[in-house]
């Protein structure tokens, strides 16, 4: 937990902080609702004994008292594992149905298929990543989860070709960035062990490169989502605070439903933009859930 | 390139967006199925027409379920479904995958996949084999089992009941009073 204590100044209650690092996460599972709707899934939740407890900011996900991998709802891909705070990126994103929609980062395709969800399965979602084997991982979850509306592409993000399609832009961008995963300690303790300040910096470079090729390819008025589970402000807001500077975007407000810090525009001697108070920082004490950042962009240009 | 499927021809139909002109099945490429098989210009493509009538004349299910989706070939005889309502796209698409696997047609016998009939299977009105819980988890499990069963042999949409309602699993294979799952290695389950 070493690593953590260089965010002593920006975490209000750092004892509840780290107390909350230290504790397990609940399975959380996610209503595929191309399949079902709730209410059936919580019955046939209820039949397998899992004991379902909603999770009041955002309807369809539930707080399970077992695994959620074995069971008969699960087979039937009306159910996708997915921590609470993974759902939020895709929630302010708020694609409509119809939408054309990059997920920059897209395996294993959590946000993916609920991004699909949320566009009840029409417009298009192409689905970006750069190694096989979580593509793999992507792949059976389309399938899975009923997905028919989503392309995937195999290539690194900062390259991404609209070549193979109709479309020239995009409404709506996605950048659930690799990052130093901080953030899912409380799923993964090893994660910590594995911290570098080279990593960090060598992740934030790619995290940069995926994120300017986002703007570039989402259509002027469009938006653009950006997240992390980390709390390093390195592969945060400095890369925010970067691509504004290079891009044509600006961050715009978010209301989300719940409880988060205001992005932070001073960090180890660095200065960020004033406007990226407007990100969300949230810590795994505020909801008891993992850590995660993100941030809301709309494209001026 | 590997010319699996396909021997050349002169119709350059479908092909401009990957700049090519000789139809032939690239197993790396999709290709939109023919609507008819006037319009086919691959030899041995199934059309959209075929597909969609396999489904009526196997599982009852009506072409209408297929409205706004479109059928495309990637490897001969692998069929994938895509959402395309609203987006329409090229007749030739150079991706990792588009849309979900719906069915195999390179042998005799047609063989939907486990993702094809969770999606359409809702809508069959025959051939469909309604196990109890404790049968349906071998077949989910991924064992064969001996069952009696008065239809049809071949492949079978496998359901059971979850949540008040019957829902297609799976896939089946019945012969010989057995039924063989077909559920993927990767989906099977012990519950």
């Amino acid at each position: 937990m070493d690593v953590l204590e260089r965010y002593e100044p920006l975490v209000g209650d750092f004892a509840a902080f780290l107390a909350a690092c230290e504790r397990p996460l609940p399975s959380v599972v996610r209503v595929n609702t191309l399949r079902t709707t709730v209410e059936r899934a919580r019955e046939a939740l209820a039949e397998a004994g899992l004991e379902p407890e909603p999770v009041g900011w955002h309807p369809g996900l539930f707080r399970l008292s077992g695994q959620p991998g074995a069971n008969w709802p699960y087979a039937h891909g009306w159910l996708h594992g997915q921590e609470e705070v993974s759902a939020v990126p895709a929630r302010v994103l708020d694609p409509r149905p119809g939408d054309v929609v990059w997920d920059a980062t897209a395996a294993p395709g959590s946000k993916t298929t609920q991004l699909a969800a949320l566009m009840d399965d029409s417009g298009r979602v192409v689905a970006t990543d750069n190694n096989i084997g979580r593509i793999a991982a992507l792949r059976s979850n389309t399938e899975r989860l009923g997905v028919t509306n989503t392309a995937v592409t195999t290539e690194d993000a900062r390259n991404h070709s609209l070549k193979p399609f109709a479309h020239d832009a995009y409404d709506r961008a996605l950048v659930d960035a690799p990052c130093s995963c901080e953030g899912t300690v409380r799923k993964n303790p090893d994660t910590l062990e594995e911290w570098t300040m080279e990593h960090v910096e060598g992740v934030a470079a790619v995290q940069k490169g995926v994120l300017r090729r986002a703007v570039q390819a989402t259509r002027e008025g469009g938006t653009v989502v950006y997240s992390t589970c980390t709390f390093a402000p390195e592969e945060n807001e400095a890369v925010l605070d970067y691509v504004l500077g290079e891009e044509d975007c600006r961050p715009v407000e978010m209301a989300l439903p719940l409880e988060y810090a205001p992005g932070v525009t001073e960090w180890q001697g660095e200065t960020y933009d004033d406007r990226l108070t407007r990100a969300a920082r949230i810590y795994p004490h505020q909801n008891d859930t993992g850590g995660f950042f993100c941030a809301k962009l709309e494209v001026t240009g | 390139m590997s010319d699996e499927g396909g021997a050349g021809g002169e119709s350059e139909h479908g092909d401009e967006a990957a700049g090519e002109d000789r139809p032939e099945n690239r197993p790396h490429r999709f290709d939109r199925l023919p609507a008819t098989a006037d319009e086919r210009t691959v030899p041995d493509r199934p059309t959209r027409a075929a597909v969609l009538e396999w489904f009526e004349e196997r599982f009852g299910i009506p072409p209408g379920a297929f409205e706004g989706y479109s059928l495309w070939e990637r490897g001969a005889g692998k069929i994938w479904v895509l959402a395309e309502a609203d987006k329409p796209e090229p007749d030739a698409v150079d991706v990792e995958a588009l849309g979900m696997t719906l069915l195999r047609t390179r042998q005799e016998y047609w063989k939907p996949t486990m993702a094809g009939v969770q999606k359409v299977g809702g809508h069959a009105t025959r051939n469909i084999l309604e196990l109890d819980d404790e049968r349906a988890a071998r077949f989910l499990a991924g064992e064969e089992q001996d069952l009696e069963w008065e239809g049809d042999w071949g492949y079978l949409i496998v359901a059971h009941e979850i949540a008040g309602g019957v829902e297609p699993l799976g896939v089946g294979l019945y012969t010989y009073g057995t039924l063989r799952s077909q559920v993927p290695k990767g989906r099977q389950r012990e519950l």
